[in-house]
C-alpha cells in the first residue's frame, strides 16, 4: 500500500535526520537520569512504591515533552514542511511517520531510563513495561500532532506542554494505575482505548494542522 | 491552467494581495515582477498550493503531482546528502524508474559528483541547483518558480536558461524575478505588483 | 435559534434567573446534612451543565467549519468556547465554595466532577493561548477547530480516567442525587438549569454580535483605506 510506502521513507527520513544530528536522544538519555535525581533529593526519605511509580511517569512525560518540542525543528528552521505539504502524499502520513520516529527515540530513551528506575528505587513488573509501551503509542501519537500545531504559532515551544499536559492526563492514570493497581488489566485496556480513540482523531484532522 | 479572480490574502491586519487577477493558460509562462513586500512570494505560494487566500477564488488545473514549487528556501534538509533528499522526494511523488531520474537530474545540474555530500557542505549556488533538481525530478505539468536566480551562480544560471527554454511550450511556468530581462524572450504574459 | 431576538433573550434570562434564585433560596428545602449552605450546589450543577454545552457546541461549530466550510462557524465555535469557559470558572468557584461548605477545605480530589472540570479548564485556557498566538486567518481557525474537537474527545475520556482513579483516591461522597431527590429539588434544579442555559446563550449571542460587528467595522476600513 503507497500510503504505508510514504511513511515509510518519512519515517526514515526522520530518523537519518536524528542520528546524523545526535542532539535530541543523548539530552533525552541525560534528562531522564537528571530528573531521578531530582526526584530523589524532592521527596527525600523512602518514598513508597506508588510515589516512586509517580516520578518515573512524570520523568518519562517530561523527558517525552523534551523530544516532542525538538520533532518538528527540522521542518522549522528550514522551511521544509512545504516541501512536505506539496507532495501528493496524505498528509496524515506525515503525522503517522513522525509519530513512529519518535516513538523510537522514546523507547531508546526507556531502553535506559527504566533499569535506571529500577537501580535507584523498585522493581517493576510485566504490567508496567506494557503500560509503558502504550504510554508511548498515545504520547508520541498525540504529542507529534500537538508538535505540529505549536510549530506554526509565534509561542512555539512554550505552547506545547500547555497543549499537551491536559491530553496526557488520562494516560497518567491509566500508566500509573496499571503500574501499581492489583488489576492493571482494566488500565490496560483504557489505555489502548486512549491510543486509538486519538489515533483516529489525529489521522482524521492533520490534513487540517498543515493547511495555510 | 491557472485561473484566479479577484484574489486576496490578509495576514492578520496585515493586507499582502489586493485583488489581483490573473489568468495562465497550459502551456503559458508568465513572469511576475514587483518590488519586495509587494506580495510576488504570496501570490506563488497560493497559486502552488501552499496558501489559501483570504479573498477571491483560484482554480488549478493540475493535482498536487503535477506542480513544482521553488520557494526562497531550497527544501531540502541539510543533514541529508543530495542523494537521500532526491530519494525521499522521489519515493513521494511516487516516480517510476526513480533511480535513473535521478541520477538525470542530478547530472543535469552538474551535481552528479557531490550527490553523497551532505546539503549543508554545499555552496549556496549548489543548494538552488539541487533545489531545481527537487523541483524538476517529478516532471510537473506547472512550474512555480519565486525567483529562481537570486542564488544560483553563474554556471547555474546558464542551466536553467538552457531547461527553461527546452521546457518552454511543454509546461505551464509561473516565475516571480526581480531580473525580467533574463526570461524576457519566453515570457507569454507579464504581471506587475504594486505594494 | 437565531431569529430570537436579543432583548427577549435579555429578558428570559433576568426572568429566569431571579425565578432560579427564588427557589434555591426559598423554596427548596433545606438538605438532611449539610443544611441551608448547601444550596449552592443547585448553581454549581447547573453551570456545569452550561459549560459542558458550551463545549459541545464549540465542538460541534468547529465541526461545521473543517467539513462544511461555513464561513460564519470559526466565530460562532470560538464565543461558544469563551462561554464555557467563562461558566467553567464559575463551576470552580461554586465548587470550591461547597467543597468548604461540605469538608471545610477550599479544594478536594475526591470530587470528580471537580478535578474533570479542572483539567478542562486547562485545556480550554490553553485553547485561548493557541489562538492568541496564531495570526488571524484560515490557519488560525483550522488548528482552533481542531483542537475544539481534542477536547470535546477529552471530555468523557478524562471523566473515564478519573473514575479508574478513584482506586487510589477517597471514595465519593453522596452528592445531589440522593432518595430525596424529587419534589421541590427538582424542580428548584430545573428552573436553575434552564436559567443558567438561557443566560449562556443570550451572553453567547451577546459576544457573538459584538464580534461580527468589529468584523465588519475592519472590513468596512479596509475598503475605505
Amino acid at each position: 500500500m503507497s500510503y504505508f510506502r510514504d511513511v515509510g521513507a518519512l519515517a526514515r527520513k526522520d530518523l537519518l535526520l536524528e542520528l546524523r544530528a545526535r542532539d535530541t536522544l543523548p539530552a533525552m538519555l541525560l534528562f531522564v537520569a537528571a530528573v531521578f535525581v531530582i526526584f530523589h533529593f524532592a521527596l527525600p526519605g523512602t518514598p513508597s512504591r506508588l510515589e516512586t511509580t509517580g516520578f518515573l511517569w512524570v520523568a518519562i512525560l517530561f523527558t517525552a515533552l523534551l523530544g516532542l518540542g525538538r520533532a518538528f525543528v527540522p521542518e522549522r528552521e528550514q522551511r521544509t514542511f512545504d516541501g512536505l505539504v506539496l507532495a501528493p502524499c496524505d498528509r496524515s502520513a506525515i503525522w503517522l511517520a513522525k509519530s513512529l520516529a519518535t516513538l523510537a527515540f522514546l523507547a531508546a530513551a526507556e531502553v535506559v531510563a527504566l533499569p535506571l528506575y529500577v537501580l535507584f528505587f523498585h522493581p517493576i513488573r510485566g504490567a508496567m513495561v506494557a503500560a509503558v509501551l502504550l504510554a508511548d503509542l498515545g504520547i508520541c501519537g498525540v504529542g507529534t500532532f500537538l508538535g505540529a500545531m505549536a510549530v506554526v504559532t509565534r509561542a512555539r515551544d512554550l505552547l506545547l506542554p500547555l497543549l499537551f499536559l491536559p491530553l496526557a492526563m488520562p494516560i497518567v492514570v491509566g500508566a500509573v494505575g496499571a503500574s501499581v493497581s492489583a488489576s492493571p488489566g482494566r488500565y490496560l485496556g483504557f489505555l489502548a482505548l486512549y491510543d486509538l480513540l486519538f489515533a483516529v482523531v489525529c489521522w482524521a484532522s492533520f490534513e487540517y494542522v498543515v493547511a495555510e | 491552467m491557472l485561473t484566479a479572480r479577484r484574489l486576496g490574502k490578509r495576514y492578520g491586519e496585515k493586507r499582502v494581495l489586493r485583488r489581483i487577477d490573473l489568468e495562465l493558460p497550459r502551456g503559458g509562462f508568465l513572469v511576475v515582477t514587483g518590488p519586495n513586500g509587494a506580495g510576488k512570494t504570496t501570490l506563488l505560494r497560493i497559486c502552488a498550493g501552499l496558501a489559501q487566500p483570504t479573498e477571491g477564488t483560484i482554480e488549478r488545473e493540475a493535482s498536487r503531482a503535477q506542480v513544482g514549487y521553488l520557494g526562497h528556501e531550497p527544501l531540502v534538509y541539510r543533514e541529508l546528502t543530495a542523494l537521500e533528499n532526491l530519494e525521499l522526494y522521489g519515493r513521494l511523488y511516487r516516480i517510476p524508474e526513480r533511480r535513473e531520474r535521478i541520477g538525470m537530474v542530478l547530472e543535469r545540474f552538474g551535481l552528479w559528483e557531490a550527490r553523497h555530500e551532505r546539503v549543508g557542505s554545499y555552496s549556496r549556488g549548489m543548494t538552488q541547483r539541487l533545489a531545481l533538481c527537487r523541483v524538476l525530478l517529478h516532471e510537473p505539468e506547472l512550474l512555480v518558480l519565486d525567483e529562481p536566480y537570486s542564488a544560483l551562480d553563474e554556471a547555474g544560471a546558464e542551466l536553467l536558461d538552457a531547461q527553461l527554454a527546452e521546457l518552454r511550450g511543454e509546461r505551464t511556468f509561473l516565475v516571480s524575478t526581480h531580473d525580467p530581462a533574463r526570461v524576457e524572450s519566453l515570457a507569454s504574459g507579464r504581471l506587475a505588483l504594486a505594494t | 435559534m437565531r431569529r430570537i431576538p436579543l432583548p427577549a433573550l435579555a429578558v428570559s434570562s433576568l426572568v429566569l434567573v431571579a425565578t432560579a434564585l427564588v427557589f434555591v433560596f426559598y423554596v427548596a428545602p433545606n438538605d438532611q446534612t449539610l443544611g441551608f449552605s448547601q444550596r449552592i450546589f443547585y448553581f454549581h450543577v447547573s453551570i456545569a451543565f452550561a459549560a459542558y454545552a458550551c463545549f459541545v457546541g464549540g465542538a460541534w461549530k468547529a465541526l461545521r467549519h473543517l467539513w462544511k466550510r461555513d464561513p460564519r462557524a470559526d466565530l460562532e465555535s470560538y464565543v461558544c468556547i469563551h462561554q464555557g469557559l467563562i461558566f467553567g470558572a464559575m463551576v470552580l468557584l461554586t465548587g470550591s465554595i461547597w467543597a468548604k461548605i461540605s469538608w471545610g477545605r477550599w479544594w478536594v480530589w475526591s470530587e470528580d466532577e471537580l478535578v474533570l472540570f479542572l483539567v478542562l479548564y486547562l485545556f480550554y485556557c490553553a485553547y485561548f493561548m493557541l489562538r492568541f498566538s496564531v495570526d488571524p486567518g484560515p490557519q488560525r481557525a483550522n488548528l482552533s477547530a481542531v483542537y475544539a474537537l481534542f477536547g470535546v474527545v477529552l471530555i468523557p475520556v478524562s471523566f473515564a480516567a478519573i473514575r479508574l482513579a478513584r482506586e487510589f483516591l477517597h471514595p465519593r461522597v453522596f452528592t445531589l442525587h440522593g432518595p430525596n431527590f424529587g419534589g421541590w429539588i427538582l424542580v428548584t434544579y430545573c428552573i436553575s438549569q434552564a436559567a443558567m442555559l438561557v443566560l449562556a446563550y443570550t451572553l453567547y449571542r451577546l459576544e457573538l454580535g459584538g464580534k461580527r460587528l468589529d468584523a465588519r467595522l475592519r472590513d468596512l476600513r479596509e475598503v475605505l483605506a
